[in-house]
């Protein structure tokens, strides 16, 4: 018997009684405030709320918040900042990246979160190796928790995806929080 | 780090010496435990949501080799390669080869329990593989030298000035600089030339999905996501409990994990991985390791539950004031003292005693395990099969004697009295455990039998 077979057939000798799956349904109530809770979740876990009405807010915000950046990446078509990062580009070759706009798929106002997949991303590791992240969200698309966010995703296929909640953080060192571990050192979230 | 065949109470002994750094530990800890307490308080549906919880991963225990079979399958469709590993040795073989398969000498790893249970890095070490750790918290105790102390906290019982110093010693920081702002950018730095040259990512699993072959890890740091997508190879470890049926589960227990853990809403990163790159590959190992003897434990089976948050230890006063390492045991606290005898009974067989039975395991759990419960039901199995310590046998028996004796007992029950107001350095010394520590409660004048019988005549 191989480490398989023998692992499968210990399980099955093992298994207790059969025993159901709860419902989840409940959980999906309706919130109107998922805005105002969004903002107040992401800036307490270290990241910043930009409300905006158009992208040229968004381009004249970037102009000024990131003056010291020097490679700058977007994967949103409708601002002017050049996007790169080909699909088959080294995705090492990223690792100069002081900034990444990019778009997300919607935001979950519990925990501040916003679902990006790598049906957006060219190169997977971009959200996480540049030095700074923003993130451009839909009002309309910030959802109450995670039992909506699931909702939305559905069967969705991909190969990759992320939830990315605030800047990178450790505060392994005595407790002390420190953003930017490894990943981005702030995060800030254009809401359109 | 040696800690030779000492068992929990001896370690316990020597992280006791130095008062002000347990007090520290203490507290440290209970803050976390507090920050745990504000964010579940925060949503109403708390305790659905636990409910929830343990109805899934009941639900999985009563169907895990089915939803193994449906992972493996729905995996394999996305072109991940699956590994069967029937214990840690096997586990650890597997890893090497793939590494050696590739002709690669060095990798990354995040964050992974199960490769500290099967004692991965000591074993590819010995076969010539250096491993860096990346979570700054294991690598602090990896560039230390010992064990992690906690599960989510793995360097809680450092303080920053000792970081200080092993930081200055292998990264060259300036000696006696111990703010956590700046050693956590010296690492980062560091570890970003690691995740740039390294062609080979470990990670561990939080959850794996059966219905669609995607596994979930979590981390704060971002490490786990630096190492695997900049890796060629991502070689991810699970124990086979990790399971869940659907991903639409995983909304119950990302909101739970996290909140649980450290009082934070979610962990930064909650990364699924589905597909490799092009051109890159996903390698998961599922490891045995004596789970599927554990779940043949009814007693014992629903600790296969655990999601790994570290709730229980945080809020555990014998771990808060004893330490992680006092457990000399990968998991730590009260959730691995009920796994690590499933594993070896002689040499665990003290970690169920390491307990006061008050509960708060229990009451804190996101995923409803009777920990505290287990813990009793544990130290009832070690009895009797043998594996208790001898001193508490004797103990045992006396107390047997005495309690089924009632003249006995209030004979004992006197003197004890007795001793304590006229004699108190009869008990009052070293040999006396219950004095390490600790000072003793003045003794009351009379026993409780004592004051009923006088009291219950006056009021007739």
């Amino acid at each position: 018997m191989n480490s398989k077979e023998k692992i499968l057939t210990a399980i099955k000798n093992n298994q207790p009684a059969q025993s159901g799956l709860p419902e989840l349904q409940s959980f999906l109530k309706p919130d109107t405030e998922v805005l105002e809770k969004y903002i107040n979740v992401l800036t307490a876990i270290g990241g910043v709320a930009n409300v905006v009405n158009s992208y040229a807010e968004i381009e004249n915000i970037i102009r000024q918040e990131y003056k010291e950046v020097q490679r700058i990446i977007s994967l949103c078509k409708e601002l002017s900042i050049p996007g790169e990062a080909g699909r088959d580009a080294d995705a090492h070759e990223l690792e100069t990246v002081g900034l990444a706009v990019i778009p997300a798929q919607f935001g979950v106002a519990e925990n501040g979160a916003v679902w990006v997949t790598d049906n957006i991303l060219p190169q997977r590791v971009l959200p996480f190796i540049t030095q700074q992240l923003a993130v451009i969200i839909k009002k309309e698309n910030i959802v109450p928790t995670m039992h909506h966010a699931y909702k939305n995703i559905g069967n969705t296929d991909y190969g990759f995806g992320v939830f990315i909640a605030g800047p990178s953080k450790t505060a392994d060192i005595e407790q002390s929080l420190v953003l930017g571990a490894h990943g981005p050192k702030t995060m800030r979230v254009f809401i359109l | 780090m040696n800690q030779g065949n000492k068992d929990h109470a001896a370690l316990a002994e020597r992280f006791n010496e130095d008062e002000p750094r347990v007090n520290w530990h203490d507290e440290t800890l209970w803050w976390v435990r507090a920050k745990r307490d504000k964010a579940a308080h925060v949503l109403p549906e708390w305790e659905q949501l636990r409910e929830a919880a343990s109805q899934i991963k009941n639900n999985v225990l009563a169907n895990l080799s089915e939803y193994l079979l449906q992972f493996e399958e729905k995996a394999r469709a996305n072109g991940v390669i699956v590994h069967w590993a029937a214990d840690a040795k096997e586990h650890n073989e597997i890893v090497y080869n793939l590494l050696h398969a590739n002709g690669i000498s060095r990798v990354v790893k995040s964050k992974s329990m199960l490769t500290e249970e099967c004692h991965l890095n000591s074993y590819l070490q010995t076969q010539g593989i250096e491993v860096i750790d990346t979570d700054l918290g294991e690598r602090i105790v990896q560039l230390a030298e010992e064990p992690p102390s906690h599960i989510v906290l793995p360097c809680i019982h450092k303080k920053k000035e000792e970081i200080g110093a092993i930081f200055h010693e292998h990264l060259g920081t300036p000696a006696g600089n111990a703010d956590p702002q700046f050693l956590t950018n010296a690492a980062r730095l560091d570890l970003r030339e690691k995740f740039l040259t390294r062609r080979a990512a470990m990670t561990g699993v939080n959850f794996a999905v059966a219905e669609t072959g995607e596994f979930v890890v979590c981390t704060n740091e971002g490490n786990a996501d630096m190492g695997a997508h900049l890796a060629d190879v991502h070689i991810a470890s699970m124990g086979i409990e990790k399971i869940i049926p659907q991903r639409n589960h995983l909304s119950v227990f990302l909101r739970l994990l996290a909140r649980s853990a450290t009082g934070q809403p979610v962990t930064t990163y909650s990364s699924h991985f589905k597909k490799p790159r092009k051109g890159k590959e996903i390698h998961i190992v599922l490891v045995d390791n004596g789970r599927s003897v554990q779940l043949g434990r009814a007693d014992f089976r629903n600790s296969l539950k655990c999601i790994r948050c570290g709730a229980c230890m945080n809020t555990c006063p014998v771990y808060r004031r004893s330490g992680g390492h006092s457990y000399h045991t990968a998991i730590a606290g009260p959730i691995g003292s009920i796994l690590a005898p499933n594993l070896d009974m002689r040499k665990y067989a003290d970690l169920p005693f390491a307990s006061t039975l008050c509960g708060s395991c229990t009451n804190v759990c996101p995923v409803k395990i009777d920990i505290h419960d287990q813990l009793y039901k544990w130290r009832q199995v070690l009895v009797k099969e043998g594996y208790a310590p001898a001193a508490k046998k004797v103990a045992m028996l006396g107390m047997t004697f005495t309690l089924s004796h009632p003249g006995v007992y209030q004979f004992a029950g006197k003197a004890g009295r007795w001793v304590m107001n006229k004699m108190p350095f009869i008990v009052n010394n070293k040999l006396n455990p219950w004095y390490k520590q600790r000072e003793m409660p003045e003794p009351p004048k009379q026993s409780f039998g004592e004051w009923y019988k006088k009291n219950r005549k006056d009021n007739v």
